[in-house]
């Protein structure tokens, strides 16, 4: 009886999925294997492999590798001293932590180019104390720099949450038993951690293979990332296809990487909520 | 009691979506605008709909690429569209776009100059289905400060003297513009080879280039973040408004003259709306109110003479004489081969 009551409260949001989850996607692989006669193809999917593609997925990856590592050694100890708090102070400090992503994403990004450009707010700064200019604006720094910014917070609350759940109790007995610090953080503390940092991973460098944003306007659109390719197929060279096509090639890359969180993290510890 | 309150709640809430959805209408019906952003002046919207209560429902797009797909696919059913010259034509290939009904549109001919509608023929060649709205040419925006000497060539683009403080237009027709009349072609080239020479041309150029953007240009050359920019005429003069350091010139090898026209398609559901919109917008104290407001040159002759200062009535950079120019040209569509091939190009130049 309760059961079937709980699965009728899930109706609004399978239907939600299927309109808004299912059907896109089924449009995205119906476009992606087609050519414009609406026969079956795999050229779209096999287009990743030419130069230009190639090397724009390879950047990608790179770069949010680059910036998911960055992002988890920001994000460690910030996470531990935050669990290491008592309730009253640490619920202030995660609000601060999450209060720049209730301004829109685009204006944050935005906000970066003003500050780091030739006549920005941050070299302004710097020519007025006499130190050299900051010249990272339009290059792969930059762009890093954005990534990190702005999904940094998905890689502190996921480790925050699997460690504020750790009982206490575990690193006291190791403590007991003669371990130091440094023993207990890495056989302890640290693995029981790994779901909150499998899933902070995940929930960076998928954004951040995907971004077309960030490069557009932190790299001055000239480093050519896969989502700048599969946008520009879409908005200016008008070829659903191929960049529907591209899509699928992506898509690959985030099941790889949720089907590594899935072993991981069995239990969904590491869920934001 | 807790669930009927909640019952009550989301009830409300979906009538209220609905009613959102719901296409309410004026009193005369409505028409549907698809055009540019920050094309026209909302003032204009609201003056329209006062006089004649019909309701305008205003959609806005970024590229005649974006907005050609959602035209031919009818998902929504506009009943004006702004596009560019060469989209123009490609909607007209495609048989996307209706006749107009002159006689319901007599501020069009009487206000828009003879040599507005004489080069819409290149792409309109009866001047049967469009009536134009805005003009203007692309050129170079230079800071007088930063740039020495006289600025007249696409050549300063490829001049390391300024590496890392020129912008280009980062879309693919707007750059190989450039590059083809740097190199002498025209801008229509359909050329394997002449292509692959203006492809070279803007990977060499690519190290001495700050950015690749569309609108910002704007911005960025009034903040002097660049001293040299490839610009839309229309925005040089409110950048000059702000940056008083900038100058726009039209480069001797020539250049892109663009008109974005007002059509209506095929499936539009209210045309006479359509066209009353059309003809409220010819009208000189409107396309004046226009002009004032987006700075793009109006073809609107009579709005022209309305104009009260001088300087703007007889800027060179609004309204040249375009006589002066040699090898001035106007985007045609290519066919889709052609545009898959400058795609790939222009892929292999952002790459690099």
């Amino acid at each position: 009886m309760k059961n079937s009551r709980l699965k009728l409260l899930s109706s609004p949001y399978i239907v939600w999925a299927a309109i808004f989850i299912i059907v896109p996607l089924g449009m995205v692989f119906y476009y992606g294997l087609t050519d414009k006669t609406g026969a079956f193809t795999m050229e779209n999917v096999i287009a990743m492999m030419s130069e230009e593609h190639a090397k724009a997925l390879w950047i990608s990856l790179g770069l949010s590798l680059v910036s998911t590592a960055v992002c988890f050694f920001l994000a460690y100890p910030l996470a531990m001293i935050l669990a290491n708090m008592n309730v009253s102070q640490h619920s202030f400090i995660v609000l601060i932590f999450i209060l720049p992503m209730w301004m829109n994403f685009l204006l944050r990004t935005l906000a970066w180019q003003t500050l780091l450009e030739k006549t920005g707010v941050i070299n302004n700064v710097l020519s007025f104390l006499h130190l050299p200019a900051l010249n990272i604006i339009n290059t792969p720094y930059a762009i890093i720099l954005g990534m990190v910014y702005n999904f940094l917070p998905f890689m502190v609350l996921p480790i925050y949450n699997s460690l504020v759940k750790i009982d206490p109790n575990v690193v006291n007995a190791a403590k007991d038993l003669g371990a130091n610090n440094i023993q207990t953080f890495f056989k302890i503390t640290l693995p029981l951690s790994i779901p909150g940092i499998i899933s902070g991973i995940t929930m960076v460098f998928i954004p951040a293979l995907t971004t077309f944003v960030i490069s557009k306007l932190l790299g001055g659109s000239k480093i050519l990332l896969i989502g700048n390719v599969i946008e520009e197929e879409f908005t200016q060279a008008g070829n659903w296809h191929l960049g529907s096509g591209l899509s699928i090639v992506l898509m690959i890359f985030i099941l790889i990487n949720m089907a590594a969180s899935a072993v991981f993290d069995k239990d969904g510890e590491g869920g934001l909520l | 009691m807790k669930k009927i309150f909640l019952l009550t709640l989301c009830s409300a809430i979906l009538l209220s979506l609905a009613g959102c959805g719901g296409s309410s209408g004026g009193e005369n019906g409505e028409v549907i605008v698809y055009n540019w952003g920050e094309y026209l002046d909302p003032e204009t919207i609201a003056l329209f709909e006062e006089e004649t209560g019909i309701k305008v429902i205003y959609d806005e797009f970024e590229t005649n690429e974006i907005m050609y797909p959602k035209v031919e696919a009818g998902a929504t059913e506009y009943d004006v569209i702004c596009p560019s010259d060469y989209m123009i034509q490609k909607m007209l290939e495609n048989d996307l776009l209706t006749e107009l009904d002159f006689n319901n549109i007599p501020n069009a001919k009487a206000n828009i100059g003879t040599q507005y509608w004489e080069s819409s023929k290149e792409f309109d060649p009866e001047n049967k289905y469009s009536v134009p709205y805005c003009w203007g040419t692309v050129g170079i925006l230079y800071n007088k400060t930063m740039v020495d000497g006289t600025v007249d060539s696409w050549g300063i683009l490829w001049d390391e003297t300024y590496k890392d403080n020129i912008l280009m237009q980062d879309s693919v027709r707007d750059a190989f513009m450039v590059g083809l009349k740097l190199n002498g072609f025209s801008m229509n080239s359909t050329d394997a080879g002449e292509l692959e020479t203006a492809k070279n041309s803007l990977i060499q150029q690519k190290p001495l280039v700050q950015a690749y953007v569309v609108d910002q240009v704007r911005d960025k050359m009034i903040g002097n973040e660049a001293a040299i920019g490839v610009i839309y005429s229309g925005e040089a003069i409110y950048t000059q408004r702000e940056n008083p350091d900038l100058e726009y010139v039209i480069p001797k090898e020539g250049t892109n003259v663009w008109i974005d026209s007002w059509v209506i398609p095929k499936n539009a559901p209210n045309k006479e709306n359509g066209e009353k919109f059309i003809d409220f917008m010819c009208r000189p104290e409107i396309a004046l109110m226009n002009f004032e407001f987006i700075t793009y040159s109006t073809p609107n002759e009579a709005a022209r003479e309305l104009i009260e200062d001088d300087d703007i009535r007889n800027s060179t950079i609004a309204f040249p004489d375009l006589s002066q120019y040699s090898n001035l040209e106007t985007f045609q569509y290519l066919g889709e081969d052609a545009d898959r091939l400058y795609n790939d190009l222009w892929k292999e130049v952002k790459s690099e």
